[in-house]
């Protein structure tokens, strides 16, 4: 046995460097041997975990759909995504350490995320200096306009659905004064000051618009019941978080408020359903490629895959599913990309495009924003208006953002 | 003015529920515990899927979250707390523990039930009109239904055996000792008392405000708040800072701009507290 033993020990040894050329040449240099790293970095925990985690769960499940099918090719190779997320709990301390675990540790150039402006705005140096790009849901326009040019905003911003949903108001429901209700929060408050200008530039009499209430409120009754009483056709719910809407509509109706209520934050149904039921009737927000009626087949997919992820569907997911989409799209484009945001940026300002494929009628996914930040740093996202009703969203138009 | 009037009294009757439980809790073992908002948010989730998820009436799953969060209370105090107390020698380390079980549930709270905020439709539906002033049922209902709570812990705590020894534990624990009361036993009976109340105030109040996983370090710091205001481990002192809290948020959202409420409030909390350390009922040592 001993001698057995020796003899197959030293035959192995022996054997081991021809059995390892033998397994390099004979394995294809294939899908599973590439592995393409995307990082999520943003808010997982605390009130407005929705918003990053939706961002994470969207991301999974997409990288899910392509490794179920082998990978993503770009260029020769075909790649495995991996997703790596981070929950910056909305502290710029945190996302600043995220940022550089996710660039440094990790090695990844591309990262979807942060959600707020001020989490955004801290990595914003980090992200310059590791050579990557990150594709935020914060609108500070700081952060879209030269000298910076890594980051893409990924989504449509509240002073481009403002305007339109306030228009949508004024020519439809014969809105003629308006009030508005933030967050206590740079974000938030600077989407209401971005929809007072829009406001008063549509000739909207501005009734209210220094009210606020501090992150984690949940008796809106005292913040409400002064606006409640200027009467106004149309009450804005600025930078409101998921979890703060129904409560804030459930308790204006409460108070005896019969006019319009919209914010320019994406919302999910079930939500509004439980929480403020028949109230939430006529709330308009803007949504992404969430409803039935203009979704197509592969965003139904999408949406399966996500209930499987997360547990269940969310329509707030409507709104993030394009970020990594059109990351992959770039980098089929240009394959250099891949390890060089310069290669990236120089599609991204070569008028880059690819079909919509979440839509059901034919649009065009494609950077937009240099009329906003003077270069094109923000993901064309159609500006999708729903209206809430009886359980669900309705689509009520769904407009584009200025090149 | 009457609607101001409705928010205190509504805000103060169901903040004084939350803090009762921590000020319950203080007094028996000198224990802040940190995660009494994560308790409360327990009880609301516990409420959800009693009703929503599986169909039970609504107060039967009210008394099953007022149970499991009691009984929660006790494994905390007898598994966790119990020997962190007789072996650290620094109060910091019962405060840390406090911490990490209220990051701990949180966390729970957010793999087991997700990032979605839940809600339960109100039991009772409609809103009563008082001059100029509104009041939803579901509020009415949710406030007579604090109140008697609160009456009934008052009760307990004075008229009972046990609540009498959990009085004197927090008054003297080693002479309570020596007159031969199980101290282990009360000390598991008032964790339990205190996470109970955060139960039941979740539980209340998800079919008003709702829940989610991550609005326990809110609840908290209010109790917390409300403590201070009213003398730390003195119940009626917990009242009276719930109400002082609930009026002083009605008054001042009415009066001043929302941001600038809660940033006098913690000025008017600091500049009190620098003149009475104690609160309003605490005593001095």
């Amino acid at each position: 046995m001993a001698m057995n033993g020796k003899f197959t020990r030293r035959a192995l040894l022996a054997a081991a460097p021809a059995l390892l050329l033998a397994a390099i040449v004979a394995a294809p240099v294939s899908a599973a041997d590439k592995t393409l790293k995307i990082g999520v970095l943003g808010v997982m925990s605390g009130p407005a975990a929705s918003w990053g985690l939706v961002n994470k769960y969207s991301a999974e499940a997409t990288a899910q759909m392509y490794n179920d099918k082998g990978g993503v090719k770009i260029g020769n190779d075909t790649y495995k995504i991996e997703i790596v997320s981070i929950d910056d709990k909305n502290d710029p301390k945190l996302a600043v350490s995220g940022a550089e675990r996710l660039t440094k540790q990790e090695g990844i150039k591309y990262i979807i995320g942060p959600n707020v402006d001020t989490t955004a705005a801290s990595i914003v140096p980090v992200i310059e200096a590791a050579g990557a790009m990150n594709f935020p849901y914060a609108f500070s326009k700081e952060l879209y306009t030269k000298p910076h040019g890594n980051s893409i905003l990924g989504m449509v911003a509240s002073y481009q659905a403002g305007p339109l949903i306030y228009k949508y108001m004024k020519d439809n429901k014969g809105v003629k004064s308006i009030a508005f209700v933030a967050r206590n929060e740079s974000d938030a408050l600077n989407q209401r000051d971005e929809g007072v200008k829009a406001a008063k530039e549509l000739g909207l009499q501005v009734v209210s618009s220094t009210d606020t209430y501090e992150p984690g409120t949940t008796d809106f009754f005292p913040v409400l019941s002064k606006i409640v009483k200027g009467k106004p056709d149309l009450l804005v719910l600025s930078g409101v978080a998921p979890a703060d809407a129904p409560l804030l509509i459930k308790s204006a109706r409460e108070l005896g408020f019969k006019g319009q209520i919209s914010t320019e934050t994406a919302q999910d149904a079930k939500v509004l359903r439980e929480v403020a039921g028949d109230k939430a009737d006529g709330f308009v927000s803007v949504g992404g490629a969430s409803t039935p009626a203009i979704r197509s087949a592969y965003m139904e997919e999408f949406a399966k895959r996500y209930a499987k992820v997360a547990g269940e569907w969310n329509d707030e997911a409507g709104t993030k599913v394009y970020a990594l989409e059109i990351i992959l799209a770039t980098l089929q484009k240009n394959p250099k990309a891949v390890n060089d945001v310069a290669e990236y940026k120089k599609t991204v300002d070569g008028g880059f495009g690819v079909p919509n494929a979440f839509l059901k009628d034919k649009a065009t996914l494609k950077y937009v924003g240099t009329k906003y930040f003077g270069q094109p740093r923000q993901i064309g996202v159609p500006v999708v208006v729903n209206a809430y009703s009886k359980g669900e969203f309705q689509t009520v138009f769904v407009g584009t953002v200025a090149d | 003015m009457n609607q101001m009037l409705v928010n205190g009294i509504v805000l103060g009757t169901i903040y004084a529920l939350i803090a009762l439980g921590l000020t319950l809790i203080f007094s028996i073992m000198r224990v802040v515990n940190f995660a009494h908002g994560q308790m409360y948010m327990l009880g609301g989730f516990i409420v959800y899927y009693g009703t929503v998820v599986y169909g039970l009436n609504y107060f039967v799953a009210l008394l099953l979250a007022i149970v499991l969060v009691a009984a929660i209370g006790a494994l905390f105090e007898i598994f966790l707390f119990r020997r962190v107390l007789r072996i650290a020698k620094r109060e910091e380390n019962s405060m840390l523990l406090a911490v990490g079980t209220a990051l701990l549930l949180e966390n729970l709270a957010l793999v087991a039930f997700g990032e979605k905020q839940r809600g339960v439709p109100p039991v009772v539906e409609g809103v009563f009109e008082i001059g100029d002033a509104y009041l939803p049922a579901s509020r009415l209902l949710v406030m007579g239904m604090a109140a008697l709570m609160i009456v009934g812990l008052l009760l307990f705590v004075q008229y009972t055996r046990p609540g009498r020894a959990l009085r004197a534990i927090a008054q003297d624990k080693e002479v309570t000792y020596l007159q031969g009361v199980n101290i282990n036993r009360m000390s598991v009976l008032g964790f339990a008392l205190g996470a109970a109340l955060a139960g039941a105030a979740g539980g209340l109040l998800v079919t008003v405000f709702a829940v989610n996983a991550g609005m326990g370090t809110a609840v908290s710091v209010k109790a917390f708040l409300m403590v201070m205001i009213g003398g730390a481990g003195v119940t009626a002192g917990a009242i009276l800072g719930a109400f002082a809290l609930g009026f002083a948020e009605a008054i001042g959202y009415e009066i001043f701009p929302g941001s600038l409420t809660y940033l006098i409030i913690f000025v008017a909390i600091i500049v009190f507290l620098a003149i009475r350390p104690q609160g309003i009922m605490g005593r001095t040592s």
